[in-house]
């Protein structure tokens, strides 16, 4: 089998006493989606903060494309093609959201360091960025600024941010959280869309949206994996019914 | 933040009546008011400079008098030892104020918010205090310029209006030279690391080199002040770069209106001549300067611009 896009081995993180991180491995491979669901507070975004550079692990070690990443700064692994979205909505607010992708095509498409040439009119940024606006379907909102966007348009921006990037490995933390139900379906039939682009890391609490979606599916109670395999393997795993499936299937 | 649709008529009013002020000056108490004005336009670039700094990057420097200072001591040090060629002293001071900002950059930008204030303050305090133990270079009581500087020899400056004009073409050169780097990719970076530096370092900016680029452009601005305050007072002295002016730059960006560049321009010029004429009916003219300060802080978030621009508004709409 090819090389995984992602591979994480044995990783740990504890803030004191307290184990956030617990031995988790676990690879992704090209084009493959794979979720991670668990419980509040199982450690789902600090996972994906260490995976994504914000958080560094205190053991372990983090591969993308076969090269260690562990220790490397967000914005070197960015480059590497490491693109994520926040739980917590995070986009420039006084900014206009295709300024919002520009600058994310700006940050591979030559130097940042001209001081001249107004980069709002740079057509090649801005052609780039529309085009990711429109796979998200929010180009008809280009000119607004991020502020004024509702809250499933802003996680619609902040998954253009990361097409711009043009991924290799996509992370997903909670793209659902506090949207409603129209707004799920309409960010659901968009990820359907991108899936097999690029490998994708789904953390979600919409089960709805994890099992229309996942190829794979890890259940991470206080920290470690507790199984972890095809979503039919782990609907059907009586230690993830016990642990936390039942409750939210019921 | 939209940059199209930015007025240009207040910029281009700013500089109007600064290119006009000389011959409205002749009429009158001439060298004392071409003084004033010229001091208001050297004030005015430094504040300029933190306007970039604080406005655009969200970089509160409490430490940018000290760019000033060496700026203007590099001017004078010169001149003490016979040297006043532009050509010479004008580069160095900009080398050496962009290798002191390059240096505490460095360590200053590792903090964020309120200890990014401390430690600039920090800096600044310490370059006051080498200046004053200059001892060479007068100490505490500075030193007088022998004469201002020449460039190729020719003493250009030596007029007032010609010196004036200078500072006025350096003051136009630093707000283009501001306003082009605020719109360009360089300055779409900084403006977003103001925003939310997480997200920026997610897309691939390391936005601590991107702010200390922009730190070092600030202080050698800030240094070109500093060289120009020197010519006009023919003096120099560790008060230059006392926390207070540091202070007294953040108050003209404020009063001015932060984030516009030109109201930099007006809050320097707003507080220079209020000091001016409020000094000259009382010793204690901060006592009356100060509440106005809170008045605007208070009641009109974008300085004198927001404060006219509502005033505008409202009587537009009736």
């Amino acid at each position: 089998m090819a090389e995984p896009v992602l591979k994480i081995d044995n990783l740990r993180k504890n803030f004191g006493g307290l184990v956030v991180t617990d031995g988790v491995s676990l690879d992704i491979h090209a084009g493959e989606l794979h979720a991670v669901i668990g419980p509040n507070g199982a450690g789902k975004t600090t996972l994906i903060n260490q995976i994504s550079g914000t958080l560094a692990p205190s053991d372990g070690r983090i591969y993308l494309n076969g090269a260690d990443i562990t220790t490397l700064p967000p914005d070197r692994r960015a480059h590497l093609g490491l693109a994520r979205s926040f739980q917590i909505t995070s986009v420039l607010p006084r900014f206009s959201a295709l300024e919002n992708v520009a600058l994310a095509v700006q940050a591979r498409s030559g130097s940042s360091y001209q001081f001249i040439g107004r980069a709002d009119r740079e057509s090649a940024l801005n052609d780039a960025a529309m085009a990711a606006l429109t796979e998200v379907s929010l180009d008809a909102r280009a000119d607004v600024l991020a502020a004024h966007l509702s809250h499933g348009e802003k996680r619609a921006l902040e998954l253009a941010i990361a097409l711009a990037m043009q991924p290799k490995l996509l992370l997903l933390d909670e793209p659902m959280a506090g949207t409603g139900p129209e707004e799920s379906e309409r960010l659901i039939v968009v990820l359907q869309r991108l899936k097999g682009r690029f490998a994708m890391m789904l953390v979600e609490h919409d089960m709805n949206a994890v099992f229309a979606l996942a190829d794979r599916i890890s259940v991470l109670t206080y920290g470690r994996i507790l199984a972890s395999g095809k979503p039919a393997e782990v609907r059907a795993d009586p230690a993830v019914m016990t642990a936390y499936l039942g409750e939210e299937l019921e | 933040m939209s940059l199209n649709r930015r007025t240009e008529a207040l910029p281009i009013a700013i500089f109007l009546v600064l290119a006009l002020a000389p011959v409205a000056a002749s009429f009158g108490a001439e060298t004392y008011l071409l003084g004033l004005f010229t001091r208001v336009m050297i004030y005015g670039i430094a504040a300029l400079a933190l306007d970039f700094l604080c406005g655009y990057g969200g970089l509160v420097s409490f430490g940018h008098a000290a760019f000033v200072g060496i700026g203007a001591y590099t001017a004078a040090i010169f001149g003490a030892h016979g040297v006043s060629e532009i050509a010479i002293t004008l580069p160095v001071a900009l080398i050496v104020s962009a290798l002191f900002a390059y240096l505490t950059g460095t360590v200053c930008l590792r903090t964020k918010s309120v200890y990014f204030i401390m430690i600039t303050l920090a800096f600044g305090q310490m370059i006051y205090f080498v200046a004053g133990s200059l001892s060479p270079y007068g100490g505490d009581d500075g030193l007088t310029l022998p004469l201002r500087s020449t460039l190729f020899g020719f003493p250009i400056l030596e007029n007032d209006r010609a010196l004036y004009y200078a500072v006025l073409a350096f003051l136009l050169g630093s707000y283009l030279l501001l306003r082009a780097i605020v719109a360009s990719r360089f300055g779409r970076v900084f403006r977003g690391s103001k925003e939310n530096p997480t997200r920026m370092a997610t897309i691939g900016f390391d936005v601590f080199r991107y702010q200390r680029v922009a730190y070092v452009i600030a202080g050698c601005i800030g240094g070109l002040a500093g060289f120009l305050l020197a010519n006009a007072t023919e003096f120099v002295s560790p008060s230059y770069m006392s926390w207070q002016r540091s202070g007294e730059l953040i108050i003209m960006v404020l009063f001015g209106g932060i984030g516009t560049l030109h109201g930099a321009i007006v809050g320097a010029a707003a507080f220079l001549l209020l000091e001016d004429m409020l000094g000259g009916v009382t010793e204690n003219w901060k006592l009356i300067f100060g509440p106005m300060l809170v008045l605007i802080v208070l009641f009109a978030r974008g300085g004198l611009l927001g404060l006219a621009s509502s005033i505008k508004e409202r009587l537009s709409r009736g």
